[in-house]
């Protein structure tokens, strides 16, 4: 479904991927786990035409997208949740959902949708005409999966949701995401810093390491790696 | 009260005197006058003294207060009054506004003095609606807002005197190309944001500025542009004694000729056109792009990641913004019949992005009681000449000092529930 390969991403002479190769699948759950600076964040953004790839090929259903702008993209049915979730803060949350569903049909908002978002997040429909900056952490990473969804996207970029987030709330956010995938047939592409939690939900994942995959497997097969546990398991919880 | 606190305040207080003498005493102290051949200087030191005097005291009285730490009850009312004023009670405050507009010009007391500030007043408060749409709602501080309130006034100038077309057809064509320009200027800046997107926009005010003074051959450079028609009541001009073959307004409504009934036109023009200003603005913030302008002010890469489209966001901005001070440029100009490229300087585009500012950001009631106190304020000083750039001066810090976020501050959310109104 989405295919990447040789992707080369340059920030001015600073090279952030060194040659990415990443397919994943129609229906999959795909994690990506790394540590800071690995260059994760990038290659969502090179998806999703914010930043440009110099270099290498990304095709999404057969079409190569890697030089088309960020809304065409959108558009086509890639949608991403940026890190740090970028809710629109003076905005109240139902404005927020609205906002979303600006690629679907020049901005025509379906009450469905929206009721499904709730369904999804109940907590989000008793803060409708709240500000979206006066939402705990937790509730606005919520909202800007539901805004994200409000775009009817066959493939959601998730960009580490676990980010600053209560553990509780982590939780429920890896469940929702679950279900988003199971129940809305969403093909998931996830990036994640919390590797314990995005290998256990992942059908597949990849390890990057300073701009290029140096390993990759199933989720299950990658918790059990050795190398792994001791980068990104046990050794992240010895410091 | 401590003894100790009084001479700490009093020491601050003579600290502030010794600065008072350092800034008053080159600027007031030594007074230069020509007498004869030559400049000489006459000193004036007693007047410097009174005011360092007035320095020193009035610190002191500053610090005794606050040293006893009870707040100024006056202002304390005077805040809580302005806290009062929310959105919700907006919506009262702007049908009374709207109502009182259309009856002030048949009031007692209204003369022509009051006439000329009412409409001056609802010029900039067009055009601060106009700017809110670019500085507000899409959060593009724009600087050189002038620009395009002088290429409206340029446009119908120009249109008006060449083709001698009447006020109607003129007017939407001076907004077409005041909106052209915001494209122009709207190009080169997508990628600007924040201080260099105002230093750009400043430059762009100034270069129109400089084009209308040096493009002689059609602007008549610093000369400006004369005779530019006044605007007819739809075909009926307002004249004591029509042209041949030609109706005036007091003739055909059997009315005494009087130079008020063209002032009360203009006044009822420029109400209309700010009225359908402030219309055009809540009806497009329900609208996708609208929200899509909001969106782009509070965050651009969730806006890209959403799939809205920055570029075309933006230059609808700018070109919608520039549109309506299109609009209020033409009017400036066929209010004035004369106009030259001194009216359109960098304070003006001052003025009206400290009215939006001052207002609230994006605030549509903010802009008329920001207009109303700036503008209103400058003209009750005007005996005082020059000084009363001080007054519109304080009139900016007591509004900074007491709603540091402007009048109003609350956005106005563009969605209510149905069902749960609280």
């Amino acid at each position: 479904m989405l295919k990447i390969s040789n992707v080369e991403t340059f920030y001015g002479k600073i090279q952030a991927l060194r040659g990415v190769d990443l397919d994943v699948n129609d229906g999959e759950i795909v994690s990506l786990i790394g540590s800071n600076g690995a260059g994760k964040s990038t290659l969502l953004m090179t998806i999703s035409g914010v930043n440009k790839a110099k270099r290498g090929n990304i095709v999404f259903n057969g079409e190569n997208i890697e030089n088309k702008q960020p809304h065409k993209i959108v558009d086509m049915g890639i949608c991403q949740v940026p890190e740090g979730r970028r809710i629109f803060s003076r905005l109240t949350v139902e404005e927020n959902l609205r906002l979303g569903a600006h690629a679907n049909e020049k901005g025509k908002y379906f009450e469905n949708d929206i009721k499904e978002v709730y369904d999804l997040f109940p907590v989000l429909s008793d803060r409708k005409t709240q500000r979206g900056g006066t939402l705990s952490g937790g509730e606005q990473q919520m909202l800007a999966i539901g805004r994200a969804l409000m775009s009817k996207p066959k493939v959601l970029l998730l960009d580490e949701p676990s980010l600053g987030i209560a553990p509780k709330l982590v939780n429920q956010i890896f469940l929702s995401i679950k279900n988003i995938n199971k129940e809305k047939n969403v093909t998931i592409f996830l990036v994640e810093q919390n590797a314990k939690k995005a290998l256990e939900l992942a059908d597949r994942a990849y390890v990057l390491v300073n701009g290029k995959v140096t390993i990759k497997g199933s989720g299950q097969e990658l918790l059990k790696n050795k190398d792994i546990q001791a980068a990104y398991l046990e050794g992240g919880a010895k410091n | 009260m401590e003894k100790k606190d009084i001479i700490q305040s009093f020491k601050d207080s003579l600290f502030t005197g010794l600065i008072a003498l350092a800034l008053f005493g080159p600027i007031v102290g030594l007074r230069t006058s020509s007498k004869g051949e030559g400049l000489f200087i006459t000193p004036q030191w007693g007047v410097v003294f009174l005011l360092v005097g007035l320095c020193i005291l009035g610190r002191f009285l500053i610090n005794l207060n606050s040293a006893r730490k009870t707040e100024i009850t006056f202002f304390s009312k005077f805040t809580s009054k302005f806290s009062a004023i929310t959105e919700d009670k907006a919506k009262h405050f702007a049908i009374t506004a709207i109502l009182f507009a259309v009856v002030f010009p048949f009031l007692p007391f209204t003369d022509r003095y009051f006439m000329d500030v009412a409409i001056m007043i609802l010029t900039y408060i067009m055009l601060g609606w106009g700017l809110n749409i670019v500085v507000g709602l899409a959060g593009l501080l724009d600087l050189g807002y002038v620009a395009f309130y002088a290429v409206g006034a340029y446009s119908y100038a120009l249109i008006a005197t060449t083709f001698g077309w009447s006020f109607w057809i003129c007017l939407p064509l001076a907004g077409v190309f005041a909106a052209f320009f915001g494209i122009l200027l709207g190009f080169p800046v997508l990628r600007l944001r924040g201080d260099y997107l105002a230093i750009v926009t400043l430059g762009f005010g100034e270069i129109i500025r400089i084009i209308l003074i040096n493009w002689y051959e059609v602007t008549n450079g610093p000369d400006g542009i004369t005779g530019i028609p006044r605007p007819s009541f739809f075909g009926l001009p307002f004249k004591r004694s029509p042209d041949e073959g030609e109706t005036s307004f007091h003739l055909f409504f059997n009315l005494e000729y009087s130079t008020m009934h063209r002032i009360i036109f203009l006044y009822y023009l420029i109400l209309v056109l700010a009225l359908i200003t402030n219309y055009f603005t809540l009806k497009i913030r329900k609208l996708p792009v609208g929200r899509a302008w909001e969106a782009l002010r509070e965050d651009e890469i969730a806006c890209k990641s959403l799939g809205v489209n920055p570029t075309n966001t933006k230059l609808t901005a700018f070109a919608i913004g520039a549109m309506f001070g299109g609009f209020a440029g033409s009017f400036f100009a066929t209010r004035q019949a004369f106009i030259s490229p001194e009216s359109f300087t960098f304070i003006e585009s001052a003025i009206i992005v400290a009215i939006v500012v001052l207002g609230g950001m994006g605030s549509q009631t903010g802009v008329v009681l920001a207009s109303i106190f700036l503008i209103g304020i400058t003209e009750m000083f005007r005996d005082l000449e020059q000084y009363r750039m001080i007054a519109f001066g304080g009139a900016m810090v007591l509004i900074m000092v007491f709603k540091p976020k402007g009048i109003l501050a609350n956005r106005k959310p563009t969605i209510l529930m149905h069902g749960d109104k609280k």
